[in-house]
């Protein structure tokens, strides 16, 4: 959608440029001028189309590749599972003979986990990004946004070590207050680890959400910075507080910026592997749909079982994992694109 | 309501550069002024000092005072917010919120000032929509986005969206330059209409409508490129269109100018 924009925006440039290279000339019919400068600039135009239509059909092609890919070394496996592959909460793959593997846990850890960092990444990345374009004198400016993009730099596997080392027993008393109080609610009652260990969904889901906080910030600050002046000096003018003025103007026109950002993060957060893997720890009994639940993400399980992929038939089994990872990503980019392009049109 | 103002001394600011140096002018009530001179003499800064909205620009800002009804609205203990409730504006290019619906758009103000009641909107948003000649074309569509309508139609829907209000001083700053001539005139009348009410001070670049509409006449002139913008001349406009008392106005009006 991008590459088509750009091709687009290009042509009519170019075509402009061409139409009004000489505004004291006759008719561009006679024009000997305007009609060699047209020439040459429908031949960039060609080029430009070319390229940039070119890539856009490598692109494509190479997510089909990796999707069929994932599908041929994935059928076997499933043609040979013993368990239901969609319900069951097993993953037993060390009797090549009687593979027994489903995805229920992974899907549900790694949909609440990434659902969790989510509800807490979104309000904190919204007040940044207000702070940063509406509130931050420019001093302040540079230098804040310039620590939330660091953020992005960080490699995973010290922030999973912080989340088990720092975070995980930093929050036990916050864990078990949530647990005593609100355990009666499915999820923040007791999971299938221990909450004193910190390798929780919660722990998790925090390591998570300060993941993807510069993503989700970076693109609604940019969206915010974009609003139309006319339109802040327009709210301001008719007597609106600051506040008021974000409300009427700020927010409506980056709304969909804002969603499409968080999107993002979504599909950062449902993909990270070492951290999480780091954090989780392993849970003997199938997911209660708890935050204080243990287990692996899809990310996660493939990752610790890399070692065993020797055996076709077990290594299909976890391609299987990633196949269905893959289609959950491409859920979470279709919806975000979606909200990002309905809300354009009605602009 | 309506209130004068009173401009003393005036030096305005973007950053270091002084965009209108030491402007001194008395604005009547119940009367239209206009502002006129050529492009970046300052009119539309001059204007936007009126009701606090230049300081909106990041690093702008105002020396000496302007007294609405004899107070000061850069005295230190004003707030912004309350001056741009008393003081309206329309802007040059139409921007009426393009998310919210037409009457929504009409009633933005009152909804601020924190009225609720919605059979009262909705009489103020008829009533300004009238006012600004807008009612017949937009009353079968009143829930559709401001943003769907025609430029002319759009800037209507933003002096309706100024008068609902109802504000002490209407600024406009070249209110017509998006408009036909039959909506033009409608606007010309309004503003008539409107000064039996309102003090209206308005920026244009057309001399038939300065001299149609105002009642006093500033003229300013930038001598260089990079140096501040003067008033010239604040005068009748009748005495500015016959008779002024500068060279530069006579030069400026008669087009034999620059
Ligand atoms: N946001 C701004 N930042 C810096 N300088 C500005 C800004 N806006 C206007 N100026 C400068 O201030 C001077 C006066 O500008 P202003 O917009 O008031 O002119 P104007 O008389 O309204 O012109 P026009 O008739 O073209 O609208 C110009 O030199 C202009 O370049
Ligand atoms: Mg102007």
């Amino acid at each position: 959608m991008t590459d088509e924009n750009e091709v687009m925006t290009n042509t009519s440039a170019d075509s402009r440029k061409g139409q009004g290279g000489d505004p004291g000339a006759e008719p561009p019919a006679s024009s000997w001028l305007g009609q060699g400068e047209a020439a040459k600039h429908r031949r960039a135009d060609a080029l430009f189309r070319w390229l940039a239509t070119g890539s856009g059909i490598a692109v494509v092609s190479a997510v089909s590749l990796i999707g069929v890919f994932l599908l041929v070394q994935a059928w076997p496996s499933l043609q040979a599972n013993n368990a239901n592959f969609l319900f069951s909460s097993e993953f037993d793959t060390r009797d090549a003979e009687n593979l027994r593997f489903g995805i229920r846990d992974l899907l549900v850890v790694t949909v609440m986990s990434s659902a969790f960092a989510l509800v807490i990444a979104m309000p904190l990345a919204l007040g940044i990004a207000l702070f940063l374009t509406q509130y931050a004198p420019p001093a302040v400016r540079r230098p804040f946004g310039y620590i939330i993009d660091t953020l992005a730099a960080v490699p995973s596997i010290v922030y999973g070590l912080w989340g088990i080392f720092v975070l995980g027993p930093f929050l036990v008393p916050v864990a078990l207050w949530m647990n005593r109080n609100l355990g009666w609610i499915p999820i923040f009652a007791t999971g299938n680890v221990s909450i004193k260990g910190g390798g929780t969904i919660f722990t998790a889901g925090i390591v998570l959400a300060v993941m993807i906080l510069p993503i989700i910030t970076s693109v609604t600050r940019e969206v915010f910075r974009q609003t139309p002046v006319k339109h802040i000096e327009g709210a301001l003018a008719l007597g609106a507080t600051r506040w008021e003025m974000i409300r009427t103007t700020v927010l409506p026109f980056g709304r969909s910026g804002y969603i499409a950002g968080s999107m993002l993060g979504l599909g950062r957060a449902l993909g990270e592997t070492v951290a999480v893997l780091v954090v989780l720890r392993i849970a003997s009994s199938p997911a209660t749909f708890s935050i204080f639940d243990g287990g692996y993400t899809f990310a996660s399980l493939i990752a610790s079982a890399a070692h065993e992929f020797v055996h076709p038939l077990p290594t299909g089994a976890y391609i299987a994992a990633g196949l269905v990872l893959f289609i959950l990503t491409f859920v979470v980019n279709a919806i975000a694109r979606t909200i990002a392009n309905g809300k354009m049109q009605r602009l | 309501m309506a209130k004068r103002i009173d401009v003393k001394d005036v030096n305005i600011y973007y950053g270091k550069f002084r965009a209108v140096d030491d402007v001194t002018l008395h604005v009547p009530p119940k009367q239209v002024t206009a502002f006129i001179g050529p492009s970046g003499c300052g009119k539309s800064t001059m204007l936007r000092t009126l009701n606090r909205m230049h300081e909106v620009v990041p690093g702008a800002r105002v020396e000496g005072q302007v007294l609405l009804d004899g107070e000061n609205i850069y005295a230190s203990s004003v707030d912004p917010v309350q001056v741009r409730r008393t003081v309206g504006m329309v802007f040059q290019s139409p921007n009426p919120f393009p998310t919210m619906s037409i009457r929504d758009n009409v009633v933005a103000g009152l909804k601020l000032a924190g009225t609720r009641n919605k059979k009262q909107l909705d009489e103020i948003a008829e009533q300004a929509l009238r006012g600004a000649n807008l009612w017949n074309e937009v009353k079968d569509r009143l829930s559709k986005p401001g943003g769907g309508l025609s430029g002319g139609q759009q800037q209507r829907l933003c002096i309706a969206r100024a008068i609902a209000v109802q504000p002490d001083v209407l600024l406009m700053d070249e209110p017509c330059s998006a408009l036909d001539p039959i909506s033009t005139l409608a606007i010309e009348d309004l503003i008539s209409e409107l000064k039996k009410d309102y003090t209206i001070v308005i920026v244009t670049h057309n001399m038939q409508q300065a001299a149609r509409v105002s009642d006093e006449t500033g003229f300013f002139n930038v001598p260089g490129v990079g140096e501040p913008g003067r008033l010239v001349e604040f005068n009748d406009t009748e005495k500015i269109f016959s008779n002024p008392d500068e060279q530069a106005t006579e030069d400026y009006i008669s087009g034999r100018f620059g």
